[in-house]
């Protein structure tokens, strides 16, 4: 696993107190994982200040998943 | 009885009589304080007056670029953000009939849209560190009208609207959201009036006077503290009475 998506997970972990086996690709956070909508704006605050990287609020909708936010950091950073 | 050590609060309008005295009120209790408002001087003399743990964090709230700076100014000069109390305010008052659009504008912009603007900004840093205190000063005016204040009236009853649903969305991170809403405060403002004025004023008021300054500090004071985590979405009605909500 890259280490992009091993820190990703790292926050999700510590965030959302879920077991790190949950975290897969297609977890979601809010079905999946138990986050509720203003968990996913943290997660988001989070990603953005560990990456140094803007995550405009119309591309945050679009991280729906585990996955969705690896891929997206690995294209920004 | 409230210790607020260690927290880091920032106040507007502090350079007025009422946010002057919330500042000081916040500062006795142990906190450090942001004190914010457009003249500088008067800003100045008061961290002077208070000492340590004082910083002057001036900002013309009307200016849209330096209220979105403020908040992270705030935690530059502070090192935190716990407590947020929006105190400024404007007024351009008129007869409804004769109200332009730049006076219903300015008041809602620097009432309403600054506090809104201002809370987006504190609460990032609120809700990482789990904690966190939102007071708005509201009026009595919001919610019982006056005549030649519909901008105000209309500016401090959306800031109680604003107030309950950020209470709603941000109650789970620990951050409560309230409103204290003054009535006749005795200020340089109410000074300027004569003694008829006031005469009719406190007759109108139960205890037969206007409210201190340092009377509403202390509601800020009980809203800011540990002890209040409890309360949110709530206005604290602070008026001698004048109308009982």
């Amino acid at each position: 696993m890259s280490d992009i998506a091993d820190r990703v997970k790292k926050i999700v972990v510590e965030h959302l107190g879920v077991e790190e086996d949950k975290v897969t690709e297609n977890a979601s956070f809010i079905d999946d994982l138990g986050a509720d909508s203003l968990d996913t704006v943290e997660l988001v605050m989070a990603f953005e200040e560990e990456f140094g990287i803007e995550i405009p609020d119309d591309a945050a909708e679009t991280i729906q998943t585990f996955g969705d936010a690896v891929k997206f950091i690995s294209d920004a950073s | 009885m409230f210790d607020l050590t260690g927290k880091a609060a920032l106040v507007t309008g502090a350079s007025g009589g009422i946010g002057g005295a919330i500042a000081t009120a916040l500062h006795g209790a142990g906190a450090v304080v942001g004190l914010s408002g457009t003249r500088e001087a008067p800003l100045a003399e008061l961290a002077a007056e208070l000492g340590e743990r004082a910083h002057v964090l001036p900002c013309d709230l009307s200016d849209m670029a330096a209220v979105e700076a403020l908040p992270k100014r705030a935690v530059e000069a502070m090192g935190a953000l716990d407590i947020l109390v929006n105190n400024a305010g404007i007024t351009r008052d008129n007869l409804f009939m004769r109200m332009s659009d730049e006076d219903w504008q300015s008041v809602i912009d620097v009432d309403l849209t600054s506090a809104f603007r201002l809370c987006r900004g504190a609460v990032r840093g609120m809700m990482k560190a789990r904690w966190g205190r939102i007071v708005n000063i509201t009026s009595v005016v919001g919610t019982a009208g006056n005549p030649g204040q519909a901008n105000y009236c209309a500016a401090k009853a959306g800031l109680t609207g604003m107030s309950k649903a950020l209470a709603q969305e941000v109650a789970s991170r620990g951050i409560t959201v309230n409103c204290i809403a003054p009535g006749f405060i005795a200020t340089a403002m109410t000074d300027k009036l004569n003694d008829e004025q006031k005469g009719r004023i406190t007759a109108s008021i139960p205890t037969g006077r206007m409210g201190a300054p340092e009377e509403i500090a202390s509601a800020v004071l009980y809203l800011a503290s540990v002890e209040a985590g409890y309360v949110t979405g709530a206005t604290l009605h602070v008026n001698g009475g004048m109308d009982m909500v």
